[in-house]
């Protein structure tokens, strides 16, 4: 181990219920126990929540990208019947402070501008009415007298801005907000002691999540009781109310956050921080409840999720064998007009930084530009989508630099299976895994040599055919310290290291279970995987489960899915749980048998005295009697009325990072692992791109449940192939964003789809959660890109076009071939 | 502006409102005949989500007003289960996991009974092309078109009982 690793010492484990075979739930496809009232169209997403006496609100968005706001005249929209009030930045900021940020030193951020706008589509002026069609018809009566700025549209331009075109002159001097560097190992040395270096300029274009239902709010403020009733689509809503209750001047204690089931997130509705406060803001300026229900134009414009936008210069230290040594590049990326994580993108991207390989250092300069765009804020990878792509760019690039086989190369490289747990130059460790086993079972799958073959004799009569394949890891379950780890050390900011995750459970005297979750359903599949990791520790059946949802103020210590956290995280609480209730089903029913708790056991349901028939008493029987019959237990508060229980579950593996950032800890553990290969035809004419083949297989450690896992990892590819091929925001100079629509920002449909995806599993578990079970919402995303890029490559290796930047979109592509012609006939 | 007095069938029910002529038939449907199950992704024809049965073809209830349905039968998600028995296509969406977050999912049944009742037993190749109209952002699709497949199936049996509404 490098010496500047030696300080962070691995804790020890704290799993309870070891992986095994022969369980009974844990590992069926179970049907999800969420489906039913969502098919039947009665899940109440947040657009379907209506309170007495609630109003509508439309926005007035800034047409400019960059322009101060010399007036704002609201008269003619006030006067419109049905029009409830008309309000600006201004009067907002009577009722509500800036939002919450990450950023270190902050960037201040207004819900509604006040004074001046940095990107189209930040909020002016809001109307509330009667309804939606009347506050649509106000908005367009707002009239504002802009004064235009210029508009920092280029990542190195913005940089090196100044004057009228700094964004945020109070709070920065210049367009850039953060410029760190960080060298884990020997760097340095590596590089000089190196027989090749490889070095490539990369580019991954902004994007973002777009998940079908766009953010909202209904928001109610209480002049009386001085609080907040607010229902939103936040998958965060058990974790912000205290920075939130900040911005909205009151206790989280007087902010009640009602969860919604939710139509798909992505990272897109991690925080929705932003349209809370306005939301709220509006209610309580307009002294009514306020429905504000983003459009598609708005929520492309305006909702702070866009993805990472990010130039590498990348370099990889190769010795003359083709091992590699180090890693190290300057990136720089385009965060927009503020920067609410900080730079938690890059933060994230430690986690995995190197890749399945074993690379002996690495180093890192990051450069966060401001330009006058929406806001970064998550999508699916969170940052590491993009480093395994530049990983996997680097090492096709040295294969090809030291005409090696790329695929030979990976394995040469790899992490070997005894080498865990395995801690990278970040500090960050894998907890297991077998890279050689995923490998080999997706070259199987895919049968890649005679693929290989096939394109090669495709290429010889002329058809643009090629195959790729990639190696990525999939971190799973996040520590927060991501957001903040690589502040200035002068200025770390709100160094935060909580993630909980909590649940309740209580036997009622029927004897179902009832549930209640502090984390909403986004797509994910919450009360599914409670109910077979219950069912399983339990000896109950999932049935005999019923689910709710805590709000704001019922609920406590809920972070939500995001980061792949969720299912190891609530199997940690169900596990917390489920001791401290067995404990209790224990006591009370050794007590009904005339046993001791050490003499009964937990089997089907029942408590039951061990090695004998016909000893028992259902869960039913015990909660009844538990509940309603107090008389029959002895005095004592350990047989206090009822069977209830709370859990919370902490980060189960994370440490703190150096003070002097010569490693990061352990923040992001739990890793699994995916190969992808495909094999893609080129229509160089066209520059469409058509998936020949595809099969992908992925090690999330022990599996929940097949069938939902796999429906993450086809969504997630899906995301992966929009991102390669198709998916791409378009600015002009001006600062316009020229395609913030459905109909030109093409994101994939069943027809762009693979028709035959091979999909398989590897179960390595953790040696650090329950059960080993390991997150798996991401890797689709995560593998994708890369395995396509070098496929499109591969297919385009006789015309010498080199694929630097994503997306590959069909006019891309064949300004790529044709300048590739034109390089190879000048 | 004058209001339009119009009568129509929704999930076989006999319906009358007056409406605005503006009013876009997704937004009726949801807010004024309060039938939330209607999901409204896009405003602009694109995403799928709005999708019901109008007189037996899956159209966009957002590209349409109020006012065009007047005389129409319209089938809404909230028309397909019959108490809690969920209707074949449903059924098969639970049973092969063709929904994740579900907000797209009214939206596909509305094309797949569309697709069926034209096409009691499609191809793969086509029960894509008819959800290549529908954009769903959490599945990948696979399980979708699995879905559709073992409904048509279900539907194709002769002891099935589920009538879809002709095209």
């Amino acid at each position: 181990m490098s010496q500047h690793l030696k300080s962070n010492v691995i804790p020890p484990s704290r799993q309870r219920e070891v992986p095994r075979t022969g369980l009974t739930w844990i590992g069926q496809s179970m049907k999800r126990v969420e489906d039913p009232r969502i098919l039947s169209g009665k899940g109440g997403y947040i657009d379907d929540i209506t309170v007495p006496g609630m109003a509508h609100a439309a926005m007035v968005s800034s047409p400019h990208a960059h322009a101060r706001i010399l007036s704002i005249d609201t008269s003619k929209a006030k006067a419109l019947p049905g029009v409830i009030g008309v309000y600006t930045g201004e009067d907002m900021a009577q009722v509500v402070d800036p939002c919450p940020s990450f950023a270190s030193p902050p960037i201040t951020q207004h819900a509604m501008s006040v004074g001046k706008v940095r990107h189209v589509g930040e909020v002016v002026a809001a109307v509330v009415a009667e309804d939606r069609y009347i506050a649509e018809d106000a908005a367009e009566l707002v009239e504002v007298e802009w004064e235009v700025l210029p508009a920092n549209v280029d990542l190195e331009a913005s940089a090196a801005a100044t004057g009228d075109a700094v964004l945020h002159p109070d709070d920065r001097d210049g367009n850039v907000a953060l410029d760190e560097r960080f060298s884990f190992g020997e760097v340095d040395q590596h590089f000089a002691e190196a027989h090749i270096v490889v070095k490539r300029r990369l580019r991954w274009q902004r994007s973002s999540a777009q998940a079908i239902e766009t953010c909202g709010v209904v928001a109610q403020f209480d002049p009386f009781k001085g609080g907040y009733t607010i229902h939103s689509n936040s998958n965060f809503y058990n974790f912000i109310p205290f920075v939130i209750g900040g911005s909205l001047r009151v206790s989280p204690g007087e902010l009640r956050i009602i969860p919604v089931l939710t139509g798909g997130s992505f990272g897109s509705k991690v925080f929705n921080h932003k349209i809370i406060i306005l939301t709220a803001g509006l209610a309580r300026l307009a002294g009514v409840p306020v429905k504000y229900i983003e459009d598609r134009l708005e929520h492309f414009t305006n909702s702070d999720s866009h993805g990472s936008d990010r130039l590498y210069d990348a370099e990889l230290a190769v010795a003359e064998d083709g091992t590699f040594t180090s890693l190290r590049f300057t990136v720089t990326d385009d965060y927009g007009a503020y920067l609410q994580f900080g730079v938690g993108t890059h933060g994230n991207a430690m986690a995995q930084v190197t890749g399945p390989y074993q690379i002996q250092s690495f180093g890192m300069r990051v450069i966060a530009v401001l330009t006058n765009k929406t806001q970064q804020g998550p999508y699916r990878g969170f940052g590491s989508e993009v480093t395994n792509w530049v990983m996997e760019r680097m090492v096709d690039a040295a294969a090809e630099e030291l005409g090696k086989d790329p695929v030979a190369l990976r394995e040469q490289n790899m992490i070997q299976p005894d080498q865990f747990p395995y801690m990278i130059p970040t500090g960050n460790i894998y907890d297991s895994g077998n890279f050689q086993k995923v490998l080999a079972e997706a070259k199987s799958m895919f049968d890649l040599d005679t693929w290989r073959d096939k394109a090669a004799k495709m290429r010889a009569d002329g058809r643009c055919v090629g195959v790729g394949l990639a190696t990525c890891m999939e971190r799973s379950v996040y520590g927060p310290t991501e957001w903040w780890s690589l502040n200035n050390t002068e200025t770390p900011g709100f160094t935060l290291t909580s993630t909980p995750e909590g649940i309740t459970v209580r036997l009622d005297p029927s004897g179902k279970m009832l549930v209640t979750l502090n984390s909403p359903m986004v797509g994910n599949s919450p009360e599914t995987v409670v109910a077979q990791i219950l069912a399983e520790r339990l000896t109950i059946a999932p049935e005999d489960i019923v689910f709710n949802y805590s709000d704001s103020q019922s609920g406590f210590n809920g972070v939500g899915p995001q980061g792949s956290r969720f299912t190891a995280m609530i199997a940690g609480a169900c596990v917390s749980a489920a001791i401290k209730l067995e404990e209790r089903l224990k006591r009370f029913g050794a007590h009904m048998l005339q046993r001791r708790p050490e003499d009964v056991e937990l089997r089907g349901g029942m408590v039951a005295v061990r090695g004998l028939k016909d000893q028992e008493k259902s869960f039913g029987e015990i909660a009844l009697t538990s509940s309603f019959f107090r008389l029959s237990f002895p005095d004592g508060e350990e047989f206090d009325s009822g069977l209830e229980t709370t859990a919370v579950y902490d980060h189960p593996l994370s440490t703190d990072p150096a003070e002097d950032r010569s490693h990061l800890g352990i923040f992001y553990p739990i890793v699994g692992h995916i190969c992808h290969i495909v094999a893609v035809e080129v229509d160089p004419g066209t520059g469409k791109v058509e998936i020949l083949d595809y099969a992908a297989v992925h090690d999330n450690g022990t599996m929940v449940n097949p069938r939902t896992l796999a429906g993450q990892v086809w969504g997630g590819t899906a995301n992966g192939i929009g991102t390669t091929l198709t998916e791409q925001f378009l600015y002009d100079a001006d600062g316009q964003f020229t395609n913030p629509n459905f109909a030109e920002f093409a994101m994939p449909t069943a027809n762009e789809m693979p028709r035959n995806f091979k999909l398989g599993h590897v179960e390595t578990p953790s040696p650090f959660t329950e059960y080993g079970i390991k997150g798996g919402g991401e890797g689709g995303r995560l593998g994708a890109p890369s395995a396509l890029t070098s496929a499109i490559e591969d297919a385009l290796s006789d015309r010498g076009v080199k694929i630097t930047s994503l997306p590959v979109t069909p006019p891309t592509l064949c300004g790529l071939i044709r300048d590739a012609e034109q390089a190879a006939t000048a | 502006m004058t209001e339009v007095s119009i009568e129509l069938t929704v999930n076989g029910r006999a319906r009358q409102a007056t409406v605005p002529p503006r009013m876009l038939l997704s937004d009726f449907i949801r807010h004024e005949l309060s039938l939330p199950g209607t999901h409204v992704g896009c405003e602009h024809g694109v995403c799928g989500s709005c999708n019901v049965v109008v007189d037996g073809r899956a159209v966009r209830s957002c590209l349409m007003f109020a006012v065009q349905v007047d005389g129409a039968q319209i089938t809404t998600v909230e028309g397909l289960a019959q108490g809690d028995d969920l209707h074949p296509i449903q059924q098969a969406f639970w049973e092969e996991h063709g929904l994740q977050c579900g907000f797209c999912t009214p939206g596909m049944l509305a094309t797949a009974q569309e697709l069926l009742a034209e096409n009691p037993d499609p191809s793969d190749d086509e029960i894509r092309e008819a959800i290549a109209g529908n954009l769903c952002r959490c599945t990948g699709y696979e399980f979708v078109i699995s879905a559709i497949r073992s409904a048509a199936a279900k539907l194709r049996e002769p002891e099935s009982e589920t009538v879809l509404q002709p095209v």
